[in-house]
């Protein structure tokens, strides 16, 4: 076996086999005698005052053993600004918004006991917009913003609907707009919409007599539980033991926590019994947190030769009723505000703004494809203003190594790779020379669009991981990891990582599948396309501690210094003679000679990582470090318009990511087609419908409209390599970046089509005919 | 509250006794009683087709179909199945990420595969389109169906 034997080989997924038979176990797949079963009630308002609720018929049913509302949780969450009571108290802020939680014997009587509750509202101004919501006089949503605790940098305007504002400043913007010869000013918007993973959110809880707590959660985060349930609960973060088995798609939204104290407080409330809190496909889309919607004014400045010399950029993120992560997006929005472009002259005010919609956490992206939607579409605008190929003047602008960043970062080689090499690939793979626009007869028009992409993962700047190896007795090893499987892959990467340091065959490792946080050393969180970076090195570093104990008890064995031993092919063996050596598994437990006598013990490996020279934001002019690396990348779209209804095909859909190393290029292909199949999903179809009262019209798969296999086109994917010289084997993340240049390539290509400017989503025909209708006014 | 019945179902070819109301759904009882959870709840309004399973070797979405219909039926769940070339295609072609909606693919797919040893793209797509997917873009589990397009897909498991 030579190296790179394992690493960029197409290994098939560790956990393939259990997913195939119906044997692998999520959250909601267990159950046990005695189990109860919470449900929730849910406001139908957008906005009202709670007059009264009436818990006294549910509690008179057989079966409820419990009943809670907001006045049994007596203080206010937030991982970053504290705004969020964990059931409604006094008033509702959004449709779907918890207001109490039955626990029942069954899940039927919970139904039932649910359905008896009444609860009296006096309904309250809806503001249903970002726009309502910035506009003078408009109703606040939360009257005590002033007095909210601010958990981490977090700039609330009291007596405002604004949760928080980031600020870039770049530059001379005076001497970028004296630079700029031709200017494009244009507004984009992106509605809001939600993650729809598959599995919908379920939690159990149950609390010991001896005060051990012990949570199963369908999660990303079941460290972040731990932490939260210890801070608002007062119980010692030793006690809390919290599971995640196999996660049935996330996408970001079960980042969030939020339904885990409601499980926590509903076991409490049972003298601590388990209890499985079960939510609806409705309440997962509605009362859950969602995808965050956009608003966003782009003024491009260009010179006639098309080198872009300032922007000015407003973001408002749409937060829905709470900040949750929506204030870190509008962070992370400001942070790579402007695209991937080299621009010298940067003006960014971007805002998280309260609005009575459902509240926004992460997402997959995390506010990259709605930015990139609207500086992709600004970049198309301007292309056809300056009369210069779209592709063209992307390469013209494309940021590079000796560039800075919005927040001022300093680009290598290694951090931010080759958006150039993306864009060569890209013009080649969609033969981008016979033209953007065809008109194939009268009727039919086929187009391409290009969007870019780039995203770095904010993280806390102190984001950690870990891994552990362990030999079993047949000399195989167990890694032992905190990072979740969601399906992105991350358990068979890693696995090859490891396999690939100590060469050894992919069979002989074995990777823990659920997380346990008593038992895996922590991962922060299993976001940010981070996993591979961040528990690989950790893996690596643990691969090394192992690989010097199998030389220290391997020279005792075989009587030699341990430098001169090499660990490979489940063998410690001498470099210069590989006929002499031992087998890890007559170590694995420490090794005996003939005697007796024994060295060693049983071989443990230990690695860590913490993130490295991150720095806070400038609160003035977002100055800073917000992470480690970007990933660039280069995307297109082909479409089929039809010019007399709008009506489209979606032919090609094609991806050229700077992966630095790829691991595994078939998981890497498959989680990068999921991406566009989703930013095609969303630009083309998705988006929650509200009514003028702010209540969502399409809380179901029947109405909200996902991309089905009958839709898809055909994918072209092809990865360029710049090794991330910090990252395991070069790699860089890319879990996210599929689908964050996507609905721009989308909208670009329709705008090409139609011969218009198609700058708001989502792009359904009757959406297209509107803009193009109000274009022609 | 109506009262609950005892009645039998054939599951996976065994006979199964099992205690519902009338208005529990097969989904529920096979998940819950039985302990089959490979079927999935995505929707529970026959939307998502990740609680499919065979019902008289036809695909049944098993939040649409009470439990008390299926009586006397033979009922296949993605548990059912050994070693099928379906299951190892799906392994093979990684038509599976998170799997939620894996089985219930399976499911349909077995079905199509014994309808028609060699179904057209337009079939294919017809039988599948019920199934959602969030995580992939869908041309996995295409390739993984269509490498499985010979007869005899059904046992291969000596």
């Amino acid at each position: 076996m030579d190296e790179s034997m394992i690493v960029g080989k197409n290994h098939l997924r560790v956990d393939a086999w259990e997913k195939v038979t119906g044997n692998a176990k999520f959250t909601n797949d267990y159950t046990a005698p005695g189990l109860l079963f919470a449900r929730l009630v849910t406001s139908p308002f957008a906005h009202a005052k709670i007059k009264s609720i009436d818990t006294s018929l549910a509690l008179k049913l057989p079966g409820t053993k419990a009943v809670l509302t907001g006045q049994h949780f007596p203080f206010l969450t937030g991982s970053l600004l504290k705004d969020r009571p964990v059931l409604a108290v006094e008033k509702v802020r959004y449709h779907g918004e918890p207001v109490a939680v039955v626990v029942a014997k069954s899940d039927h009587e919970a139904k039932l006991a649910a359905e008896a509750i009444q609860v009296e509202y006096e309904p309250l101004p809806v503001v249903n917009t970002v726009l309502d919501a910035l506009a003078e006089g408009a109703p606040l949503i939360h009257e005590n913003l002033g007095m909210y605790k601010v958990v981490k940098p977090a700039a609330p305007e009291p007596n405002t609907n604004i949760a928080h504002r980031q600020k870039i400043r770049k530059g001379n913007m005076e001497k970028g707009w004296a630079n700029s010869e031709v200017v494009v000013e244009a507004s984009f918007s992106y509605p809001k919409s939600d993650h729809a993973a598959m599995e919908t959110r379920c939690i159990r809880a149950q609390i010991s007599a001896g005060g051990n707590v012990t949570i199963y959660s369908a999660s990303q985060s079941p460290f972040v539980i731990k932490k939260l349930i210890s801070r608002y609960f007062n119980v010692d973060a030793g006690k809390i033991t919290v599971h995640t088995p196999f996660v049935g798609g996330s996408f970001g939204g079960k980042a969030a926590v939020c339904l885990e104290f409601i499980a926590y407080m509903a076991s409490k409330a049972v003298n601590g019994k388990e209890v499985k809190l079960v939510i609806s496909r409705e309440q997962d889309m509605l009362s859950a947190p969602c995808h965050i919607g956009l608003e966003a004014k782009v003024k491009l400045g260009c010179t006639k030769d098309g080198l872009i010399q300032a922007a000015e950029l407003s973001y408002w993120f749409d937060g829905g009723a709470y900040a949750d992560q929506g204030l870190a997006i509008a962070r992370a929005g400001a942070v790579d505000c402007t695209g991937p472009y080299h621009i010298e002259n940067v003006w960014c005010d971007s805002l998280c703004v309260y609005t009575n919609r459902p509240y926004a956490t992460s997402f997959r992206g995390f506010g990259h494809s709605e930015l990139m939607f609207a500086i992709e579409r600004a970049i198309d605008m301007m292309a056809k203003k300056l009369n210069i190929d779209p592709l063209v003047l992307r390469q013209k602008n494309a940021i590079r190594a000796g560039n800075t960043t919005p927040t001022q970062v300093v680009l290598t080689r290694s951090n931010i790779g080759s958006l150039i090499k993306c864009l060569s690939r890209l013009k080649e793979i969609i033969n981008w020379d016979e033209g953007a626009r065809i008109e194939i007869d009268e009727n039919k028009v086929r187009a391409k669009g290009i969007g870019c992409l780039w995203k770095a993962p904010t993280s806390a700047p102190n984001a950690t991981s870990g891994a552990v190896l362990s030999f079993n007795n047949d000399g195989s090893v167990n890694l032992s990891i905190g990072a979740v499987e969601l399906g992105q892959g991350t358990k068979t990467v890693l696995a090859q990582i490891v396999a690939e340091r100590l060469k050894m065959d992919m069979s002989k490792v074995h990777v823990t599948m659920e997380v346990d946080t008593r038992t895996n050393p922590e991962h922060w969180k299993t976001v940010a396309s981070t996993a591979t970076f961040m528990v690989g090195n950790a893996a690596l570093e643990a691969v090394k501690d192992v690989i010097a104990q199998l030389r220290q008890v391997g020279s005792v064995a075989l009587r030699c210094s341990p430098e001169q031993l090499e660990v490979g092919y489940e063998k410690v063996y001498l470099k210069h003679n590989p006929n002499i050596f031992i087998e890890i598994k007559d170590m694995a437990a420490g090794f005996m000679f003939p005697n007796g006598n024994a060295v060693g013990g049983q071989l443990i490996g230990r690695g860590n990582f913490i993130m490295q020279h991150l720095s806070h934001l400038d609160p003035t002019t977002g100055r800073g470090v917000p992470g480690p690396t970007w990933t660039v990348g280069a995307q297109a779209i082909e479409i089929e318009l039809d010019k007399r209804d709008f009506t489209y095909k979606i032919l090609r859909a094609a991806s050229v990511i700077d992966a630095g190393k790829v691991i595994n290029y078939k998981t890497a292909e498959s989680v990068t087609m999921g991406g566009m199949c989703m930013g095609l999903s969303i630009a083309s179809q998705e988006g929650f419908q509200f009514d003028s009262n702010g209540l969502v019209q399409n809380p179901n798969f029947r109405s909200y409209k996902l991309m089905r296999l009958t839709d898809i086109p055909e994918y072209i994917v092809e990865f360029v390599e710049t090794p991330q010289i910090d990252g395991p084997y070069g790699a860089r993340g890319l879990g996210e970046h599929g689908v964050i240049g996507i609905p721009g390539a989308l909208a670009n290509s329709l705008s090409i089509a139609v011969g218009g400017e198609l700058n708001r989503l989502p792009l359904t025909p009757e959406n297209i005919w509107k803009q193009v209708r109000g274009d022609s006014k | 509250m109506p009262e609950k019945k005892m009645y039998n179902l054939y599951v996976n070819d065994e006979e199964a006794s099992v205690v519902a109301r009338p208005s529990d759904t097969l989904l529920h009882v096979l998940r819950d009683q039985l302990g089959l959870t490979g079927a999935k709840p995505g929707c529970e309004n026959g939307d998502c087709d990740a609680c499919t399973v065979l019902v008289d070797g036809k695909p049944i979405k098993s939040c649409l179909m009470l439990a008390i219909e299926a009586e006397g039926k033979h009922v296949k769940t993605i548990e059912g199945l050994k070693n099928t070339r379906i299951q190892k295609a799906f392994v093979e072609n990684w038509a599976i990420q998170c799997g939620y909606c894996t089985p219930g693919f399976i499911m349909n797919g077995f079905a199509l595969l014994n309808q028609h040893s060699n179904p057209d793209s337009e079939t294919i797509n017809d039988w599948l389109s019920g199934n959602l997917c969030r995580c992939m873009g869908y041309a996995e589990i295409k390739a993984a169906i269509k490498s499985v397009m010979t007869s005899d897909h059904a046992d291969k498991s000596s």
